[in-house]
């Protein structure tokens, strides 16, 4: 009863959040080629600049206290993140109609949770299985063709859209495998705070991996705002375009007529 | 005979000129390949911080098609702008662009860069892909090359797309909500185009 009333209060929110800013038209019964709207443009801001305040204060320090780790350690636990993470990206290929990836991916989970111990080694890998590629329940919204929404700034989990701030909402309304056995699994090995534990983690393993590529984009960016969520939103785009960097980049071009009109060389 | 004589002569000077044409057309492929290997080789060198700058400065001058990424990132503005205002903001914008490259190249030491394909997109432009190549403590970073091939003698780089990011994307939403941030007005731009190019 309480999970349908979940889904309920979810469905209202973002609609009415959706309608907000929308001029009318409903941007999440689409997927828009355009400009994402930010609706909250003044909140958002606001938010923004406190979550940079909190990662100046408390999670870059934490990252760069993460990197003095020996290499082993940081590459296992990032590892045994990636590997929980499968159990979210598992049902998302299937949802998103991609079978034959799914089984790659549970082959890839059952070795590396067994001879890779828990994770910690990516055996899968070394025996060839294919690059791995995250997916959650906002991608496949985006593929199913909900369009994303408003663009908003969560505090302290960054920027997101209506769309997969309702993503985010499935994996605790029983889409995440762990957090179930985690959080109602009834089991004397695991409890909701193990489940926040890793959460923090893969946070602290992002910020870690990227410390240099913000301040380098902090201090060359004019409006630091708008150029992250340019970078969240193209980032967005191409993986629910299910494409590779490189494979048909046209996709972040869609709707840009600008190239073509612009005066080169 | 003589008509059979002239045919051929003449024939031989059309293959010849088209011969010539075609060979001075630089592959963007090696293009892309040479660019990079400049870059990491500047990077390389034994010297301060600011003295590798001024060579990636020289690189990008050679290399990209500023004037074109400075029109694209103004996207839907510049079609409300004078000549002398494009004037006046292309002088700015080569400023602030040569800075922002030099500046966010310049943090990265030896980087190894591998040309692995080139998609050829329209008659105007053509798209390299490459790897940014692991080390210890960095993942491979894929890296494609927006490349504007109207001049084949004279490719320039047009945009950089960074594991599916596109550089000049960020860079025209980002003055785009400058703008819009005051009203439309193109001078605000402009004034914060040269408070960036003129802090240290």
């Amino acid at each position: 009863m309480s999970r349908i009333f979940k889904v309920l209060i979810l469905s209202l929110f973002m609609t009415t959040s959706s309608i907000a800013g929308s001029d009318g038209e409903n941007e999440l019964s689409k997927n828009t080629n355009g400009q994402v709207k930010d609706c909250f443009e003044g909140i958002n801001r606001a938010i923004f600049s406190f979550n940079k305040g909190l990662d100046n204060l408390l999670i870059e320090p934490i990252a760069k206290g993460y990197r003095q780790l020996p290499s082993p350690v940081r590459s296992g636990a990032s590892n045994v993140l990636d590997n929980l993470s499968s159990l979210i990206t598992i049902p998302n290929n299937v949802l998103q109609g991609q079978i034959q990836t799914a089984g790659i991916n549970t082959g890839r989970f059952i070795i590396n949770t067994t001879v890779g111990i828990f994770g910690i080694f990516d055996v899968a890998e070394k025996m060839g299985f294919p690059e791995y590629e995250k997916e959650d329940y906002g991608q496949t919204l985006g593929v199913w063709g909900v369009g994303p929404g408003c663009y908003w700034v969560l505090p302290v989990l960054g920027p997101s859209t209506i769309r997969d701030t309702a993503g985010s909402f499935i994996n605790v309304m029983g889409g995440d495998p762990y957090y179930n056995i985690s959080a109602h699994g009834n089991n004397e090995y695991l409890d909701k705070s193990d489940y926040m534990l890793t959460k923090t983690l893969t946070g602290i393993d992002f910020r870690a991996k990227n410390i240099e590529t913000f301040e380098n984009l902090e201090k060359n960016s004019m409006d630091f705002y708008a150029a992250v969520k340019s970078l969240y939103l193209q980032d967005r785009k191409r993986k629910i375009a299910n494409t590779k960097p490189s494979a048909t980049i046209e996709i972040l071009y869609e709707g840009d007529a600008d190239w073509e009109e612009i005066e080169t060389q | 005979m003589y008509k059979k004589k002239y045919f051929f002569f003449f024939l031989l000077i059309f293959i010849n000129f088209i011969y010539i044409n075609n060979s001075f057309a630089i592959d963007p492929y090696s293009f892309v390949q040479e660019t990079a290997d400049r870059a990491s080789e500047a990077l390389n060198k034994r010297q301060s911080k600011e003295e590798k700058m001024e060579i990636l400065k020289t690189i990008a001058k050679e290399t990209v098609d500023i004037r074109g990424i400075g029109f694209y990132s103004l996207g839907k503005h510049r079609k409300n702008m004078s000549d002398q205002k494009k004037e006046e903001y292309l002088e700015i914008f080569n400023k602030y662009f040569l800075k922002t490259f030099s500046s966010r190249l310049a943090e990265y030491t030896d980087p190894r860069i591998r040309v692995d394909s080139q998609k050829k997109l329209s008659d105007k432009y053509t798209m390299v892909s490459s790897t940014l190549l692991a080390t210890d403590d960095k993942p491979e970073i894929k890296i494609d090359w927006r490349v504007v091939t109207k001049d084949p003698d004279n490719p320039l780089i047009i945009d950089v797309i960074i594991e599916g990011v596109s550089l000049a994307k960020v860079q025209k939403e980002e003055f785009n909500s400058i703008i819009q941030s005051n009203d439309g007005d193109i001078n605000a731009l402009l004034k914060n185009l040269k408070i960036f190019v003129e802090k240290k």
